[in-house]
């Protein structure tokens, strides 16, 4: 009952007209960005979080989560078009999608993307409005020394599955520690890393450094050539985009199996959309009659990894909303955007914020009908996206992150930081050193420190506090085992599999 | 990614072994363990040695691998992005002497012709729109301040 008035006072929320231009903008801009190679949902919402600053939160908040799932419609587009995954979490889509449009298919291929998406994201916004306030109550009986335990379980899922390389992972979130502990001290007054700087003693803004790491980073990367993929026709008149009723037959399985493994794998930090996608596909090929015929165009190896894909999102808003905690680089960049705006996610956020929770619920109901009818009938308009040039695009993206940062401070020398921070998101990228991680540790630095001193002032200083409490004794236990798990080669060789897809 | 491997695991190793001597040096210098709990050096402590002892095990891995593993390192490729980032460095040094309308459009126009080597026409073209939308929508619709030069604006 207590879920259903709350939905019926998001859906009053959602269905303001501004609300619902937000919730458009939003998806429109994301299946954009989806079909865009080389421009990630992380660097657009770090682009345009600074230009929220003066939006109404409820606004804000629907618009850039519809930037989050909404490149996950548009990605598909790209990797069944042009075998070239619009976003990361669209690849496994690649396997199949492409295969299909290549036998001329590519109209049913893009129909049931669109259709598994609105069917698996419905499901997971389901399993974020049973879940989350549960869950957030449970919470309540956390302490700083089960948050110093849950943040570091969370940092570790993330660095086990962020790079092949568990050591540059690990190296990645200690320095997004170390940036999150530039500034002024507010235990001590203490001023830590400010090399003498006055404009350092504030910190380093969040927003620079992921602009700087993903936005740019991105694009001086992917400038490095000239390369131009070749796109397939579209087929024209929405008669071809509408799967047959045999497709719909044989994704059937795949509808359940991407929505539920995409929550699944969603709730767990570090899972992120990618791993969902490559474990539906896994499990769909396991289970299917025709696995043989798996990576030659079968319609379920569509359906399942998109499914998963936007499922996926509703369940990474679990911990972000209910403990404050995110998986992913994307969630990271929305809990700094809900600080920023002064809220504080957590186990009160539901009750302290029902506008902005059941709202923000509310809004994704709206928004992936909005994407549906998007994507079903105008595929062949957002697929002429690709053909803009990168020569003018790239310009547009560097132009919108300076005015980003220019605009979240009016400082010169935060636009000096941003450069640091784009060479540093470059070379991270040619070096093989995961950007997520950083992101996190930067995220969560300075709760993790002020949890950490919170829980020793508890106990005169002594560590037997973090162990001595069963939730936080667990959930070290568990982000140790996780970081030995590179150990155990049959493990690793899951985790590089996943990693692989 | 491949590409880099090679002695970008070593150097990068070194760099990162600097900073963590850097901030474990640093953490040093502050309270550790007081009468009221950690000291600001608590937790730079930790994370400076943990940097350091990683780092360390990057670079001895690498110093233990065959010589021949990695690709060879593309510089022209890593010459193009670095254009990209020293042309964008430059634009915002000239923010103050410019603005950012002027300074973007050179940067626009300089990727265009310069390094997408499209016709001087093409990037003009590109850049004045660009800049001139940049400055309508942002400081003039949105009200967003934008650096500006000696010209005002």
């Amino acid at each position: 009952m207590e879920i259903l008035t709350g939905l019926l006072h998001g859906f009053a929320v959602a269905f303001e007209p501004s609300n619902l231009l937000w919730c458009f903008v939003g998806v429109f801009l994301g299946t954009v960005v989806g079909i865009l190679p080389g421009l990630g949902p992380p660097a657009t919402i770090a682009m345009l979080l600074p230009l929220t600053f003066s939006m109404n939160p409820a606004g804000a908040i629907i618009m850039l989560a519809g930037i989050y799932y909404g490149a996950k419609y548009g990605g598909s587009t790209t990797s069944i078009l042009m075998n070239v995954p619009g976003e990361s979490a669209s690849v496994v889509t690649c396997i199949d999608g492409y295969q299909m449009a290549k036998k001329g298919r590519a109209g049913a291929a893009l129909g049931i993307a669109a259709i598994a998406s609105f069917v698996a994201g419905t499901v997971g916004v389901l399993g974020l409005m049973l879940v989350a306030p549960p869950l957030a109550k449970f919470a309540l009986s956390f302490s700083s020394p089960e948050y110093f335990a849950l943040m570091s379980l969370g940092l570790a899922l993330v660095v086990l599955l962020a790079g092949r390389s568990i050591v540059k992972a690990l190296l990645a979130a200690l320095v997004g520690l170390w940036i999150a502990s530039v500034g002024t001290d507010l235990f001590s007054t203490t001023s830590r890393f400010t090399f003498g700087r006055m404009e350092l003693l504030s910190g380093i803004d969040f927003v620079v450094v992921a602009i700087g790491v993903f936005a740019l980073g991105e694009v001086f990367s992917n400038m490095e050539t000239r390369e131009d993929a070749t796109l397939i026709p579209m087929p024209k008149g929405i008669r071809n985009l509408l799967p047959t009723w045999q497709d719909m037959k044989d994704s059937r399985f795949a509808f359940l199996n991407g929505s539920v493994v995409g929550f699944l794998v969603g709730t767990l930090p570090g899972g992120g959309s990618t791993i969902a996608s490559f474990l539906s596909y896994g499990l769909e090929k396991a289970v299917s009659r025709r696995k043989d015929q798996f990576g030659t165009g079968v319609i379920e190896g569509v359906a399942a990894p998109e499914g998963a894909n936007n499922s996926e999102t509703g369940g990474a808003l679990v911990p972000l909303l209910t403990l404050g905690i995110p998986g992913s680089g994307t969630t990271a960049i929305l809990l700094a955007a809900l600080v920023l705006w002064g809220f504080k996610p957590g186990p009160l956020f539901i009750p302290e914020h029902p506008d902005l929770f059941w709202g923000l619920v509310a809004s994704m109901y709206i928004g992936n009908v909005m994407l549906l009818v998007l994507n079903l009938p105008l595929v062949p308009l957002f697929a002429q996206v690709l053909r803009t040039p990168v020569y003018m695009l790239y310009p547009l993206i560097l132009g919108v992150s300076m005015v980003g940062v220019y605009s979240a401070s009016g400082s010169m020398f935060d636009l000096t930081l941003l450069m640091v921070f784009g060479l540093l998101g470059y070379l991270m990228r040619k070096l093989d050193y995961p950007a997520a991680p950083l992101i996190l540790g930067l995220a969560l630095g300075s709760g993790m420190e002020r949890a950490l001193r919170q829980s020793l002032m508890m106990s005169q200083g002594s560590l037997s506090i973090l162990v001595s409490r069963p939730i936080s004794a667990v959930m070290l236990a568990l982000a140790l085992l996780v970081l030995m798990i590179p150990l155990f080669g049959k493990f690793n060789a899951w985790r590089l599999r996943a990693l692989e897809a | 990614m491949e590409e880099g491997r090679g002695s970008g695991d070593l150097w990068s190793g070194i760099a990162l072994a600097l900073l963590g001597i850097y901030i474990t040096a640093q953490a040093c210098q502050w309270e550790y363990l007081g009468p009221e709990g950690p000291g600001p050096g608590f937790f730079p402590l930790w994370y400076g040695v943990g940097i350091v002892a990683l780092s360390a095990l990057l670079v001895i891995s690498h110093l233990r691998r065959a010589p021949a593993a990695g690709k060879p390192v593309e510089w022209p490729r890593i010459t193009r992005a670095l254009s990209a980032w020293l042309a964008l460095a430059v634009s915002v040094a000239l923010f103050k002497t410019l603005g950012f309308v002027v300074s973007f459009a050179l940067l626009c126009y300089f990727i265009v012709a310069a390094m997408y080597r499209r016709r001087l026409r093409t990037a003009a073209i590109f850049a004045v729109s660009a800049a001139a939308g940049f400055y309508l929508v942002f400081d003039v619709a949105l009200g967003v301040s934008l650096p500006a030069g000696i010209l005002g604006f």
